[in-house]
């Protein structure tokens, strides 16, 4: 999927990524094999259940793991393996060239520090000369960019509401005009209306700015609609990647077509009083099944899919899955089972 | 009541008596200090029939989750009532003991509503014991097999870290059931779940509606989870219902121009996202006139002025809904009520 037209290095390269955390039970894989690439001015979603390892990624692309961590394969930042950069590299790296949003924003300020003082640390640290002047005259600037009063550089944590404070998060992220914004969850517990709010101002900025963007979610609508490409993580490793809109409309993994189908599209009669779900719960990362790990929750698998091991095939139309089916010499029925959606058809509007 | 489902509905006949009614309720908090008072809930009529699964929908703030906890017993209206059965209910302690037999909670986190070193069966079982039921070992099993925790025995040990989140959620369901109440009032039953997890749990309760005629009231900002399991949909903002209908009749047409911009941001939606901007007003300062008014994408555009209502917007106040009846939907704008006349 990295298709590099050119010599220069992609904004972030993942290559063969692998995270397992030492416990007392013995070591657990979370992440087992992942790459991917985002460039400048990209756009990439990064989907999956809890402890499939998406947000365990995402944190080791700025080395923020706890210390039971060992990684393996390469985080290439600009061309630069960050697992292996000194700690004074890094710090710059941090910030000014990639930032995170956290997932619970919120609760990451620090309640007894103005919201002003809280943006300006970062550019401080970063660039020492700065003025308090300076420094102030840019967090307006930033608290402009996301869309709040410049007179809220005043407010305390606690006088924001929850979208408010998201919006500080990201102008914080945004402080050293970094070239990657890593958000994790970074709508997760807010309501629909602030959370379009939110998403409309994340897309912009990074339109504006030409920055990178990786989002984490297990809602594949919200990824669809502010991302170009798709990852969709099961068990610690990619297991359907590509456009979008194919990804989440007809996924060819059932595993992404399992999480396209749990958020309903309203109007379709086909979810009207009946939910999707899938049944079952993912692995254990200690004791992940042999063959594809998803095979047991699979309700396509063949005998086959619990012995061979699987790899990312190309999948047509850009996309890469991680599924028997989609080889051209497995029998049997097409391996898209259900198209969520045609394209521009309108079964949004479809209940008379 | 849904033509294209092709499922059938407990959903009672029209006029039978409601299994739970709110009646021109209002909760006002005192203020702190200074503060003025708020107005969480001001002047709602809800009806639910035996069966129904209504679904309360609205942003934070608009006061659904008090309306939920005072359907519940758990806060007393300033003013109206709240009817179980067609009787209202009672505050005193032996009166709401035997109400809460009849209509339980379902909360939005599995991992803070579950005591972390009770066993699942101590969970589920403590129901029974504050209400000095018989054949506990009985009523815990046929709780647990009912939420799809099967066979019930191999999960009565078993401690809430043990489980996967959807597993912990079945275990709080479970708890609700152990009592067979009539009525489950949820407060968000799935937003701290797992999308996979999502989809199941909803079929669980849509199961349960159908197996033994369970109503429910979900509260919630989730407009898909509506879609997919109520019969009917409630939309508040700043204390009132101003929209009621099936899912069909809110969604296909959304008449209040809050719900439109609702739907309207909604990742998929058809129609081009109207972003409402700032953050709902605030229940101390309830604007005069349309209480929407304020924030209203209508009267900003001059719609209303062309129907010639947004001086009625600004400034005459909307009456309170009735309650309704299953398939009977209804708007609380100036603008929808001009236009439908």
């Amino acid at each position: 999927m990295a298709q590099l037209p050119s010599e220069r290095p992609p904004l972030l390269e993942l290559r063969d990524l692998a995270i397992t955390y030492q416990t007392g039970a013995g070591p657990v894989p979370a992440v087992r094999g992942v790459s991917l690439a985002v460039d400048a001015g990209q756009t990439l979603g990064l989907a999956g259940e809890s402890g499939c390892g998406k947000s365990t990624v995402a944190a080791s692309i700025l080395r923020l793991l706890p210390s039971s961590a060992t990684i393996t394969g390469e985080i290439l930042f600009n061309g630069e393996n960050v697992i292996t950069m000194r700690w004074g590299r890094l710090r710059a790296v941090r910030w000014a060239g990639a930032s995170i949003i956290f997932q619970g924003a919120m609760h990451s300020l620090n309640p007894v520090q103005r919201i002003g003082r809280q943006i300006a640390e970062p550019i401080l640290l970063h660039s020492p000369q700065t003025t308090p002047a300076q420094a102030q005259r840019r967090v307006a600037e930033l608290l402009g960019q996301v869309g709040l009063p410049t007179r809220r550089a005043e407010s305390y944590p606690h006088e924001l509401s929850g979208g408010q404070k998201q919006r500080v998060m990201i102008a914080m992220a945004l402080a050293c005009e970094p070239n990657l914004i890593i958000a994790d969850e970074p709508t997760t517990a807010l309501d629909v209306m602030i959370q379009a709010q939110v998403l409309n101002l994340i897309g912009g900025l990074v339109r504006e700015h030409g920055i990178g963007l990786i989002m984490i979610s297990h809602d594949l609508s919200v990824l669809s609609e502010t991302c170009e490409r798709l990852a969709v993580m099961y068990a610690g490793r990619i297991v359907e990647q590509g456009p979008s809109h194919l990804v989440f409309t007809q996924a060819r993994h059932p595993y992404a077509e399992a999480l396209a189908w749990a958020f309903p599209i309203i109007g379709d009669p086909r979810t009207r009083l009946s939910p999707r779900g899938l049944p079952g719960d993912p692995p254990d990362p200690a004791k992940i099944p042999a063959g594809c790990s998803f095979h047991p929750r699979c309700a396509v698998a063949v005998p086959e899919c619990s012995e061979r091991a699987m790899e990312l095939w190309p999948a047509g139309d850009g996309r890469l899955a991680a599924c028997l089916r989609i080889l051209p010499d497995f029998p049997g029925e097409s391996p898209v089972r259900s198209v969520r959606k045609e394209e521009k058809d309108q079964p949004g509007e479809a209940v008379a | 009541m849904t033509a294209d489902s092709g499922q059938e509905t407990l959903v009672a006949e029209q006029g039978a008596t409601p299994v739970l009614s709110a009646a021109g309720v209002r909760v006002s908090f005192p203020g702190r200090g200074r503060r003025p008072a708020a107005t969480a809930v001001d002047g709602v009529n809800l009806d639910i029939a035996p069966g129904e699964i209504v679904a309360l929908v609205g942003e934070s703030g608009c006061g659904k989750t008090t309306l939920a906890r005072t359907m519940l017993g758990l806060e007393r209206p300033t003013e109206g009532q709240v009817l179980f059965g067609g009787s209202p209910i009672g505050y005193r302690s032996g009166a709401l003991r035997m109400y809460r037999r009849q209509v339980q909670l379902v909360l939005q986190d599995p991992t803070g509503s579950l005591n972390p070193r009770h066993t699942v069966y101590e969970a589920v079982a403590e129901g029974v014991r504050i209400h000095r039921l018989g054949d506990e070992e009985a009523r815990v099993s046929r709780a647990l097999a009912r939420c799809g925790l099967r066979p019930p025995e191999r999960f009565y040990g078993r401690y809430p870290h043990e489980l996967s989140g959807g597993q912990r959620q079945r275990v709080v369901i479970a708890g609700a059931l152990v009592l067979e109440p009539q009525v489950l009032v949820a407060d968000e039953p799935v937003a701290s779940l797992d999308a996979s997890v999502r989809g199941e749990i909803l079929s669980l309760l849509l199961k349960l509606r159908d197996d033994l005629g369970l109503a429910a009231l979900v509260v919630t900002h989730d407009l898909g989870l509506a879609w997919n399991i109520a019969d009917r949909l409630a939309v508040m903002y700043l204390g009132r219902i101003v929209e009621v209908g099936t899912p069909e009749q809110v969604f296909a047409n959304p008449r209040h121009p809050y719900t439109k911009a609702l739907m309207s941001v909604l990742p998929e939606s058809p129609i081009e996202p109207i972003v409402l901007a700032g953050e709902p007003p605030d229940a101390t300062r309830i604007p005069g006139g349309c209480r929407f008014h304020p924030r209203c994408p209508e009267l900003a555009s001059g719609a209303a002025a062309a129907a010639g209502v947004d001086g009625r917007c600004r400034g005459e106040r909307l009456r309170v809904l009735p309650p309704t009846v299953p398939g009977e939907s209804q708007v609380s704008c100036h603008l929808a009520q001009a236009l439908a006349r």
